[in-house]
């Protein structure tokens, strides 16, 4: 039962790595800037979730606070930092969102402690269903459950609403799009509200998982998420899906196979490098690295 | 002169050959590396082996360089594969993997870190005399290289790698160069470090010093010598000086990176620059 147990969490991890990726995959396609920045909105999600949870005592306001709040950051990034540098060499406004997100990780530590802030009432964390012997948390389902409701939405959005196709035209070619009449902009934006929001899902549900949201919840996310849209084939939201659950799957199986030379969060790093040298174009093509 | 003014003015020192060793690759050569700390890393790391072996200074600070160097040419090759963005996103990748691998390896004293590194001999005073030489040095040869033949070759691939390479120039050679050049330095900054500090651990060379040491290239000015230096000396300084900014060192160092990226790209150089002219007008 302990592999099938590894495939729970695997696949719970991979759920959110995807909620967290497909922001990311989707501003690279618009924009071509890697927002690093997008993990600094995770942590942002964590924290209002803990905190409004706690004020508020329910977990379920928490999220919806989360949700509600952070596309507004996510479109002041855009606005603020990203928009006024696109004429820039694309390691310019990536080197900004590293500056961005260690800034925001030092103001959340500042803010809310080095040992970060834990839920008063998560019955959640803590209660564990046993399905035919298999143990399964009730976050790990929830975060399951959250990821099939999101991308099955994102499918419907993308494909039966004039917004959702406007979309998708402007991520594959932008400048035909606008020449149709789609305002190249405002898809932007929209993107990264809807992006912000996602990530913050994931990062409130990790918190939840954790029963802790501390500073340095985002940093390691962040690169994982980078490595999972290069390898899920950039701007690509089914590649990145895919990649995520795959990832989740690897580190939570790698752990017993090179756990003793290698840690967790490295491995994603050597899938990374490895697949950077020997297809630098990515599994789809798309780009030229 | 105080316990606390030498090792300050050590540190000092290290960050000044971290800072110009970064500039020459990613301001210089413009190959951007935010996993140089992992170069340090593995200067200090092979320098701590070699004196726990016995080897004397000189051949610590020459295992030192060249595990970096060896290390830094292999991430160069990257650099042959992948541009801009995701040659930052592949060091990254070297950064982490750098400090995921330390921290499993038995032999390199794992999440403890190596301590009771036999020390250089010459006490805290020499050692700091020694870091500033060498700083001194670095500073010295950076200048030099600017001005001579590879400098040209390095900003021509560094502004656009197609022209260079119709004019002529062997732009994978000479990447490869900056790596090698760049991370010997760094990698002789971390044995530097392993003198000074007698006790290395993975999370000192961590991918948050990687990114201050950019932070202190871009806000010098992206290939400026001494706008690099001045920035590495100041933003050492800086957190000594007043107290309170110490504790929020990151919010201060990602504040600036922001800041200087949007409103003033030229950093410290740019600035002074544009002071020379407006002066010169006038």
């Amino acid at each position: 039962m302990y592999y099938i147990d590894l495939a729970v969490s695997g696949l719970s991890f991979g759920c959110m790595y995807a909620m967290m990726a497909v922001g990311l995959t989707l501003v690279y396609g618009l924009l071509r800037i890697l927002h690093v920045a997008h993990a600094a909105i995770f942590a942002l999600g964590a924290y209002i979730t803990v905190l409004v949870a706690n004020a508020s005592g329910s977990v379920g306001f928490g999220l919806l606070a989360a949700i509600a709040v952070t596309p507004l950051f996510g479109m002041a990034v855009y606005r603020l930092l990203y928009e006024p540098l696109l004429s820039y060499r694309p390691d310019v406004p990536m080197i900004a969102s590293v500056g961005l997100l260690v800034l925001m990780q030092d103001a959340f530590r500042i803010a809310f402690g080095e040992q970060g802030v834990t839920f008063q009432h998560n019955a959640y964390a803590f209660r564990i269903f046993d399905i035919a012997g298999v143990r399964v948390n009730a976050v790990q389902i929830a975060m399951l459950v959250c990821a099939i409701v999101v991308f099955a939405g994102l499918h419907f959005f993308t494909t039966h609403t004039r917004i959702g196709i406007g979309w998708r035209a402007t991520v594959s070619r932008p400048r035909i799009a606008t020449s149709f009449g789609v305002d190249a902009v405002r898809v932007r934006y929209l993107n990264f509200a809807i992006g912000s929001a996602l990530a913050a899902l994931a990062g409130g549900l990790v918190g939840l998982l954790n029963n802790l949201v501390d500073p340095v919840i985002g940093y390691v996310v962040s690169y994982k998420a980078l490595a999972i849209i290069v390898l899920g084939g950039l701007g690509s939201v089914r590649g990145t899906l895919i990649a995520s659950l795959v990832l989740g799957m690897v580190e939570s199986y790698g752990t017993i196979f090179v756990g003793t030379w290698l840690n967790r969060d490295a491995i994603a790093f050597v899938a990374l490098i490895a697949l950077l040298m020997i297809r630098p174009q990515g599994f789809s093509g798309a780009r030229t690295a | 002169m105080s316990a606390y003014g030498i090792s300050l003015l050590s540190v000092v020192g290290l960050n000044v050959i971290l800072a110009v060793s970064l500039n020459m690759i990613s301001g210089f050569c413009g190959q951007i590396s935010l996993g140089h700390g992992a170069f340090y890393g593995a200067g200090a790391y092979a320098a701590a082996l070699a004196l726990i072996a016995g080897a004397g200074v000189a051949a610590a600070l020459i295992c030192g360089s060249a595990a970096a160097a060896i290390l830094g040419t292999i991430v160069g090759f990257a650099s042959l594969r992948v541009r801009s963005d995701f040659l930052a996103v592949t060091t990254i990748g070297v950064s982490f993997l750098f400090t995921g691998f330390v921290r499993k390896q038995a032999w390199l004293g794992g999440e403890m870190g190596i301590s009771n590194i036999p020390g250089s001999g010459f006490g805290a005073m020499g050692n700091m005399i020694m870091i500033l030489l060498f700083a001194a040095v670095t500073v010295a040869f950076s200048f030099y290289i600017g001005r001579s033949w590879m400098g040209f070759a390095f900003r021509a691939v560094s502004q656009d790698e197609d022209a260079a390479k119709t004019l002529g120039v062997n732009v994978g050679a000479y990447k490869l160069a900056a790596f090698a050049i760049g991370t010997a330095l760094a990698g002789l900054a971390g044995a530097l470090y392993a003198f000074f500090t007698q006790f290395i651990t993975a999370d000192t060379f961590d991918f948050i010093l990687s990114v201050m040491l950019m932070a202190m290239v871009v806000i010098g000015g992206v290939g400026s010598t001494a706008g690099v230096v001045i920035a590495a000396i100041l933003l050492t300084l800086l957190p000594e000086a007043i107290r309170f900014v110490n504790n929020y060192r990151l919010l201060v160092f990602g504040g600036l990176l922001v800041l200087v990226i949007r409103l003033a790209p030229g950093g410290i150089a740019g600035l002074a620059r544009r002071l020379a002219w407006s002066t010169a007008k006038q």
